[in-house]
């Protein structure tokens, strides 16, 4: 019981500081919602072994209890999960929804900023279009919360936001209270790609690493400058002028912006570590990191997680060394695995992804149980993410973020049946009127029910 | 001992040929510059039985206790009660599965490796305009592609290769072809097998962005085609009119006027679905619909037109080209009798043919309609189930044990043989995981 109302006050009090600060804030409000329990299901809390026949109690918005058994107020509603598996809700930390919205048309290409290597002046928040219909797809895939990020195109692409998977009018009333902001860095062939045939810098993996090194040393400078004037009395005469691009990157030397770090060879995740050592910062997680396993010892020593696929390959020759033992071979080195999607339809089916990493990982030897996988979708990128105090788990005091779903989640076969937000019942495959639809997706085929 | 076996069924395999190869039901279209796979021999090889297997052979009922026979590249025998031979390879497959090889469509496999960055490895596509139905994709196939070994260790045992772009409306031909590793002619079930044209918004977008002119386009080539056949004597004399299309372009359209090899028409939206049916019947061509995003939206046309749609099952991002579109897709075609196949389009990971098809399933459609879907309906499709797509007597012996449920995600392959030579498990993912297994 402390342990939830310390974790309330917590977050209520980021919001708070949230709201103070940002002009931008997250203008979400938790719905009211009626006591529910969900009964007699398998339950992966991804906070510890499957509870075989368990119980969920969902009251205020917040896990009140999960375990073999729950005592529930006489108004619950009660929901007999028998034959179904509850999880946590899913949670990609590598989106584009809203920025790369469907359809699929210029018009709403809004993810990548190509107009200079360092765009760290932009926010993906600025961008998300919240009727894109694939945050319904995603949520009928048992989604609750995702990172959407600039993409990969330079090598700062701007702030990345993360939002809780809810319908809303504005991209504020999406964004996920308290969550810190996230800088896109990337490295490889797409800044060099984009900008070398342009005939400017960056055109190699050198010229790549000495854009993110000047920008550091001014991100340092400028915080110095900062630091100066307010150790100097804060003269209002004297004030440094704003530059959000810098801004932007001194929030990562703060700690208050995780880098999250499109990456795919091993070679270069390795010379990522060393800037971020040389400049004082943390990586929160490599993405793509398809050669994750080549160097999976440095990722455990330096406590970076890996955000993978469970199989792409091959589609560029930074991808070529992927393998499907990647996500298994990270979790076996005792790292932080994450089953990211990055696609608009990975997105749908993170659990089947996360199943076909467990049958690579068992045909390597590696015995890993649905226990296991579920953090690769929950916990894991919670904690990359940088919200794995609020959510990510199914323990008391955390958000109703809920997944009900027809059977074990790691079968093809499997469906999200009901997917919960804050306690909020979002999506229910059984009931059309939980099936929200996206203002693009009304009367646009008359008569047409898909 | 085991060389000794290997010995003894060579001899037996001498002594009894396999069944004469059925003929096929619709006379192949051979044309004298396409290379062809060479004329089937009848060949000894060693036998194989794979026994006490729960058998699909798509073609007929499940065998629940059954053995399949393999004798050098065929299928020799299939069913409940099979004598297996003295000395035959027997691989004990009780508790598993077996189906016929899968085939996928729709991929460039061995005419690309690395799609955005390994220059010089992609031939799926050409910046040569004048170039359009001609281009064939058999004279850039590399068998020795390690998307190949990649794809076939997950069951996956032929596939239509398809070229990508030519910048017109004609794509040209695509071919079946084995990922047996081997080069050409030995890897080609079938070239051409297909001529591909677009439509729909990818056609626009090659004919100056209106799906009008897409239309226009084709008919001139067609009725261009129609009129050099006519008239080769007088076009090569130069007293013929001026043609839209090269010679080789009009001279590669002619098997598909004859009705003697499908068009393949990527389309999406209803109504272009519509317009492909229509185009086809104006020339009297067998039309194939890929892509068919809103086909369910017109089935009972499709069906009626005995039209055959080959479909990403997990498809449902609405595009302006595809606001229909819907994972209940196969489902609903299957139901409404649509001749239905399924593919990824997707060359690096056609092996997740097997989660399209599972997810048909989930959403509504029948294994047994699936398992045919990857199976024997792609060969009839494509004109080569005389020789695969099922596992009946005759057949190339393309043969998958699974460790269990073909469509699920936790299980796989434990054999695959194709042409009755089983694979090997190795690809370069294998090798890059042996030398990664442990860290220094």
């Amino acid at each position: 019981m402390r342990a939830f109302v310390l974790s309330v006050l917590m977050a209520a009090t980021a919001i708070a500081a949230d709201q103070q600060n940002n002009p931008y804030a997250s203008t979400y409000q938790p719905p009211a919602t009626r006591p529910t329990v969900i009964r007699n299901a398998t339950i992966l809390t991804a906070a510890g072994p499957v509870i075989d026949n368990g119980a969920v109690l969902l009251q205020n918005g917040k896990v009140a209890a999960v375990g073999r058994t729950v005592n529930a107020p006489a108004d619950a509603l009660v929901i007999d999960a028998s034959g179904k598996w509850v999880t946590p809700g899913i949670i990609d930390d590598h989106s584009h929804l809203g920025v790369y919205a469907a359809p699929g048309i210029e018009s709403l290409q809004d993810g990548n900023e190509l107009t200079n290597p360092n765009t760290a002046e932009v926010s993906a928040e600025h961008s998300i279009w919240p009727q894109d219909p694939q945050f319904d797809l995603a949520r009928a895939g048992g989604v609750t919360a995702m990172e959407i990020l600039p993409g990969s195109g330079n090598l700062f692409g701007g702030r990345g936001v993360t939002v809780k998977n809810v319908p809303s009018r504005t991209a504020d009333g999406m964004k996920f209270p308290g969550a810190p902001y996230a800088l896109k860095m990337a490295c490889g062939e797409n800044p060099m790609r984009v900008y070398g045939s342009k005939g400017q810098a960056p055109s190699t993996r050198m010229g790549n690493v000495a854009g993110y090194r000047k920008a550091w040393q001014s991100a340092v400078e400028y915080r110095d400058q900062w630091k100066r004037w307010r150790d100097g009395g804060s003269d209002a005469a004297k004030k440094p002028s704003r530059n959000l691009q810098l801004e932007t990157l001194v929030g990562v030397l703060d700690g208050d912006i995780r880098i999250q770090n499109h990456c795919y060879r091993a070679d270069e995740m390795a010379t990522m570590i060393d800037i971020s050592k040389e400049f004082g910062f943390k990586i929160a997680s490599f993405h793509h990191a398809v050669e994750a396993y080549k160097i999976r010892d440095l990722l455990v020593a330096n406590n970076i997680c890996a955000s993978m696929w469970a199989d792409w390959w091959g589609f560029k020759l930074e991808a070529y060394d992927g393998i499907r033992q990647n996500i298994a071979l990270v979790h076996e080195a005792g790292g932080c695995a994450i089953v990211h999607s990055d696609s608009a339809d990975g997105i749908q089916r993170l659990n089947q992804e996360a199943a076909k990493a467990m049958r690579a990982g068992a045909e390597a030897g590696i015995a890993l149980t649905p226990a296991d996988a579920i953090t690769w979708l929950t916990i894991n990128p919670a904690k990359a993410i940088g919200i794995d105090r609020q959510t990510g788990s199914l323990e008391a005091g955390k958000n109703a973020d809920v997944v009900v779903w027809s059977g074990n989640p790691f079968s093809v076969y499997t469906r999200a049946e009901q997917v919960f937000v804050d306690g909020a019942l979002l999506y229910d495959r059984n009931d059309p009127s939980k099936q929200h639809k996206s203002d693009f997706m009304i009367g646009i085929l008359p008569g047409v029910s898909r | 001992m085991k060389i000794l076996l290997m010995a003894l069924a060579s001899t037996v395999a001498l002594s009894q040929p396999p069944a004469a190869r059925p003929q096929p039901a619709q006379p192949p279209a051979r044309r004298a510059a396409a290379p062809q796979a060479p004329a089937p021999a009848v060949r000894p090889g060693p036998v194989i039985a794979i026994t006490n297997a729960r058998i699909l052979p798509v073609s007929g009922a499940a065998i629940e206790r059954g053995t399949v026979l393999i004798r050098g590249d065929r299928i020799e025998a299939v069913g409940a009660n099979v004598t297996v031979p003295a000395g035959a390879r027997i691989i004990d497959a009780t508790g598993k599965i077996v189906t016929p090889g899968w085939l996928d469509a729709g991929v460039q496999m061995g005419i690309v490796e690395i799609p955005s960055s390994a220059e010089g490895t992609d031939d799926e596509a050409t910046t040569d305009t004048r170039v359009s139905s001609a281009f064939t994709v058999i004279d850039s196939f590399n068998g020795n592609s390690t998307v190949i070994p990649v794809t076939r260790v997950e069951g996956i045992t032929r596939t239509l290769v398809t070229p990508a772009s030519t910048g017109n409306v004609f794509v040209g031909q695509a071919a079946v072809m084995d990922l047996t590793g081997d080069q050409v002619p030995d890897a080609v079930t079938k070239a051409p097998a297909a001529m591909v044209a677009l439509m729909g918004e990818s056609g626009a977008a090659v004919a100056g962005g209106s799906r009008a002119t897409t239309i226009l386009r084709m008919r001139e080539m067609l009725e261009d085609a129609r009129d050099y056949a006519a008239n080769r004597t007088a076009f090569n004399s130069a007293q013929r009119r001026e043609y839209a299309r090269t010679r080789l372009d009009l001279e590669a359209l002619q098997p598909v006027l004859k009705g003697q090899e499908p068009l393949a028409v990527l389309a999406n939206r209803a109504s272009d679905l519509l317009a492909a049916v229509r185009l086809s019947k104006e020339f009297n061509i067998r039309l194939v619909l890929m892509g068919g995003a809103e086909a369910w939206m017109v089935a009972d046309q499709l069906s009626a037109a005995h039209v055959p749609v080959v479909v990403k099952a997990l498809t449902d991002i609405p595009g302006f080209d595809s606001l229909g579109a819907t994972l209940e897709n196969p489902a609903r075609l299957s139901k409404a009798g649509v001749t239905l196949a399924l593919a990824t389009f997707d060359t690096q990971n056609s092996r997740n043919l097997r989660q399209e098809a599972g997810n048909a399933i989930a959403y509504g459609m029948s294994r047994e309609a699936a398992l045919e879907a990857v199976t024997l309906t792609p060969a009839k499709v494509w004109g080569v189930a005389d020789r695969v797509g099922s596992l009946e007597v005759g057949k190339d012996a393309d043969v998958v044990v699974w460790s269990g449920d073909p469509f699920e995600l936790t299980t796989g392959p434990e054999h695959v043989f194709i042409k009755g030579r089983e694979m090997p498990p190795d690809t370069r993912q294998t090798e890059l995981l042996k030398r990664y297994r442990t860290i220094r």
